[in-house]
């Protein structure tokens, strides 16, 4: 009995100690979202903008005042900017994503543990600052050499190019989870069909891809939280021009660009500020629907196995 | 796992071929598009790889001239002269991630424990997981903003690297508990109760247990991460800052801005530095200094990489020849 | 195997023992240390060494000129530590007003920045150059002068090709400054005269002068605005009206792009800021540093602006 008492205070201190750790973390959480959501809520509590009108409103002139004699924010074209980049990189990383993770975890094992994912991890450690030039000065000049070729008279920034940059910085993180979800398959589901004499790719396409389907799709959203989120290298390529893209090929702005280029020359407490920090409190709130959106495949991923 | 059952070639069932259809076509049917369907797959991993060798040649080959160049690498950077290097920077970077990693680990750690052996199955665990996962979800922007204000102007801690290891922090965690966490819950049932039979509580199952066996999966987790650290900027530039003021090794007092340990000074890291020049610099070799820059970080990750890999590989040799 | 297992629990825990202290130490130290304000004055008498210690915050256009003038007031004077950070004109003034740090570098006035006026009495305007701007091309762009009423009609959006301007069959491609820059704010004044791009007009804007040289070098048609000290070979820079954008012409204003770059203190400053201050203005670092970095010296200047734009001839 002696014995036992200290055992005790001993599993108390420990789950007192990892306790507090996590419950640090999710303080540490709490406080940035109210932080960031009480400056951003400041644009329409004090600054007197409407909420409406500023999600909205299609024009993007902070130093220039409407009709009402208000300051021109109107942040639709940054919020469309920001879906169009995001969707499309996704559209155009999924299959190249999905496809290699087929070939690691269902083709080649050992060349994909060995090989395949020590180097595609090299891909998530370059810094966005590099992709944003090689996009500019490879990507963006291609586009425009390929447009002027095809008769078509266009700078080449864009949302195009934007996507093809974010593509490749959110090809890794797709890339290693699509294959966490593959591998997460039992095997016992393979064998069954392997026993049924079915082909490799039957396997893989019915049975193998749809019961990883909902990790699958937690891949893709986690894959485009990223690309929702990336600063510096879209800034550099997407032209920064804060309209309503009419193409895929003329300057668009996303939520971070406008973001990353505000900042540093707004004073505090100034309404050009607020509305800076309204555009990061969008941002966060788009997280928060990623993650809300995760969890409810999650859920009925879970569901459906029972 | 065993994944090599995945590689025998399936026995198509053509003997039983007396049916209503053609077995023999439908066999080479499918056989054709598994085989098509494994060239496509080919074809992909080809290109993806194509890309990385493309990207990490371009970055090598462009700042080759600066990677071996020891005044370069040890050097003070320039304001307006050719002939600046990036010693400070380079310092700082490796001093932030060790900071990082010291603040981050532990509570990783903590959380990750926490996670995978106590927590209750209530709503509070849930709505912590979840906050975790929005902590990984959050763009770094974002983060780095929130650094700004509560740590630098808030808190007064002013542009330094401690704020910038705390912002590093935010990022760091969710990969951590995610990584501890899995290798914790790979742990073999067996061992675990094994060890709850023996009388050990959770406690001591975990830390003589678990952590051992799960050790080289963290390690190499924790090594990994190190590398996406590493290349972070858009977040240290509102909380580390864009200045790297000259360092004196000799000095050691910790609350000069010239003390190289001082975590209260601001510390522009080579991530930020590529940023910086490439955004107001000045100095008529700047393409030079900026590939430069980007080649050794990539070479810092690459040797993450493989460190990651040997100490995993050598810790779980020691593990498995106990 | 027992021996081991304690061993190596051991380590963890002290390894991690130690990382908390470390971070606690960290986390406590703060509270004492602060930023970095002014250390112990130095004693009046003169001779004695300067100490203290210096944080300026704000424009990173002024940054590198900064720094560089803090490295070698540095050398000269062992006891004063001077930080230059980046961060923004917006953060630089923000942060002097609220007498966070000891200097706010800015490219443009206080007045135009600060939304409370009682804000700008806290705070002391010191002047240490002048910045020359101008209109850069892409090489492919045959003109070589442009006039200031043709350079308005660009950037509101009003001329759309080349040719209407003397030069070839091509399309302008603007690239403006981020809103709020200090840089856009002096090319509009000087440029726009009071006269707003219309609504519909919408150009690609970058905030860094870098990569706003990186992508006139590489755009065909593009046309954009940046500091003399970001001149070179990769574009070309036009004339405005017949004027050549050097730093003489600034001088007595027929160049009318330029603007002051700011070093704000607070109304009474420390010794060590103030002797950083003086230094800044001094031969040593007018005549060399600022010429060097392609800036143009205060006291060469035969006219003055005020925050409104408004030229007086001195």
């Amino acid at each position: 009995m002696a014995k036992h008492v200290p055992k005790r205070r001993v599993e108390l201190v420990g789950k007192g100690v990892t306790g507090a750790c996590i419950a640090l973390v999710a303080l540490l959480v709490v406080t940035l979202v109210a932080m960031v959501a009480q400056r951003g809520i400041s644009t329409f509590a004090v600054d007197g903008i409407n909420l409406f009108d500023f999600l909205t409103g299609t024009t993007w002139n902070p130093h220039q005042d409407d009709a009402n004699g208000m300051p021109t924010v109107g942040a639709l074209p940054m919020i469309v900017g920001s879906f169009s980049v995001t969707i499309l990189s996704t559209l155009v990383a999924l299959p190249i994503a999905v496809g290699s993770a087929i070939f690691v975890v269902e083709v080649a094992p050992g060349f994909g543990r060995r090989v395949f994912q020590p180097l595609i991890e090299l891909l998530v450690g370059i810094p966005s600052v590099v992709y944003g030039l090689i996009g500019l000065t490879v990507i963006v000049a291609w586009t425009r050499d390929v447009g002027g070729m095809l008769g078509q008279n266009i700078t080449g920034y864009g949302i195009f190019s934007s996507s093809i940059v974010l593509a490749v910085m959110i090809l890794p993180t797709v890339t290693s989870l699509s294959i966490d979800a593959l591998a997460a398959v039992p095997n016992e589901y393979r064998e069954g069909s392997y026993a049924l004499g079915c082909t490799r790719w039957q396997t893989v396409w019915n049975v193998v891809l749809r019961s990883a389907l909902p990790s699958l799709m937690t891949a893709v959203i986690l894959g485009m939280t990223r690309a929702f989120g990336e600063a510096l290298a879209v800034q550099m390529v997407i032209g920064n021009a804060a309209q309503i893209p009419s193409s895929l090929f003329t300057p668009a702005s996303t939520l971070t660009s406008v973001l990353t280029m505000g900042m540093g020359n707004e004073a505090m407490g100034t309404v050009y500020n607020d509305v800076l920090w309204s555009l990061a409190l969008l941002l966060m709130a788009m997280s928060l629907v990623f993650i809300l959106i995760i969890h409810l495949i999650g859920r009925k991923g879970a569901r459906k196995h029972g | 796992m065993a994944k090599g059952s995945g590689n025998a070639a399936p026995a198509p069932a053509s003997a039983s071929a007396a049916r209503g259809f053609d077995m023999a076509a439908h066999v080479r049917r499918i056989n054709a598009q598994d085989k098509a369907a494994t060239v496509v797959l080919t074809l992909i991993v080809g290109f993806v790889l194509l890309i990385l060798a493309a990207i990490v040649v371009y970055v090598l080959a462009s700042g080759a001239g600066k990677l071996f160049d020891l005044g370069f690498l040890t050097g003070k950077p320039q304001q307006f002269k050719e002939g600046g290097g990036i010693g400070p920077q380079l310092f700082n970077s490796f001093y932030l991630l060790v900071l990082t990693l010291l603040i981050s680990v532990p509570i990783s750690l903590g959380a990750a424990i926490f996670l995978a052996e106590y927590a209750p199955d209530n709503r509070a665990t849930a709505i912590a997981k979840t906050l975790i996962e929005t902590l990984s979800s959050l763009p770094s922007i974002v983060v780095g903003l929130f650094g700004f204000l509560f740590f630098v102007l808030y808190l007064g801690w002013g542009f330094s690297i401690i704020a910038g290891a705390v912002a590093l922090t935010m990022f760091n965690v969710p990969i951590l508990v995610r990584v501890i966490q899995q290798a914790l819950e790979n742990v073999p049932r067996t061992q675990r109760d094994a060890a709850l039979a023996m009388g050990l509580t959770r406690w001591e199952t975990t830390i003589h247990v678990l952590l051992p066996v799960a050790m080289p999966a963290i390690v190499t987790g924790i090594v990994l991460s190190a590398g996406r650290v590493f290349g972070e900027a858009a977040a240290l530039i509102f909380t580390a800052g864009q200045s790297a003021p000259m360092l004196d090794f000799t000095n050691f007092d910790l609350s000069s801005p010239a003390c190289p340990w001082n975590v209260f000074r601001p510390a522009e890291t080579l991530a930020v530095h590529i940023w910086k020049i490439n955004s107001e610099g000045v100095v008529p070799d700047l393409e030079a200094v900026s590939n430069g820059t980007a080649a050794v970080l990539l070479v810092c990750i690459l040797a993450f990489n493989l460190l990651a890999r040997l100490v995993g590989k050598l810790l779980e040799r020691r593990m498995t020849s106990e | 195997m027992q021996g081991q297992l304690i061993s190596r629990r051991s380590f963890i825990g002290a390894a991690a023992g130690a990382a908390m202290a470390f971070a606690g130490l960290g986390l406590v130290g703060c509270g004492s240390s602060g930023s970095g304000n002014s250390g112990d004055a130095a004693s009046g008498s003169a001779g004695a060494a300067l100490s203290g210690t210096v944080t300026a915050v704000g424009s990173t256009a002024l940054q590198p000129l900064c720094e560089a003038a803090a490295e070698q007031f540095m050398a000269e004077n062992a006891g004063v530590q001077i930080t230059v950070q980046g961060g923004g004109s917006g953060q630089g003034i923000t942060q002097i007003a609220q007498g966070a740090v000891q200097i706010g570098n800015s490219d443009v006035f206080a007045e135009t920045k600060l939304e409370n006026a009682s804000d700008l009495d806290k705070i002391k305007d010191n002047r240490v150059c002048v910045v020359g701007m101008g209109p850069i091309v892409n090489s492919d762009v045959t003109i070589d002068d442009i006039s200031l009423e043709d350079l308005k009609g660009i950037f509101t959006g009003k001329i759309t090709n080349w040719k209407e301007v003397g030069g070839n069959d091509e399309d302008i491609v603007v690239i403006n400054r981020a809103s709020g820059s200090g840089t856009r704010a002096t090319f509009e004044a000087a440029v726009l005269a009071g006269e707003e791009a219309p609504f519909d007009f919408k150009p690609q804007e970058q905030d860094s002068s870098g990569t706003v040289t990186k992508m006139v070098s590489t755009t065909p048609g593009a046309i954009s605005y940046v500091a003399f000290s970001y001149y070179d070979e990769s574009f070309k820079a036009l004339k405005v009206d017949g004027v050549d954008p050097a730093p003489e012409n600034v001088e007595d204003n027929s160049w009318t792009i330029w603007a002051y770059e700011h070093m704000y203190t607070v109304a009474e400053p420390d010794e060590a800021t103030q002797a950083f201050i003086d230094y800044m203005m001094s031969d040593e670092v007018q005549s060399s540093l600022v010429e060097a970095q392609g800036y143009i010296p205060v006291s060469g200047m035969k006219v003055e602006k005020d925050a409104d734009g408004n030229v007086t001839t001195l």
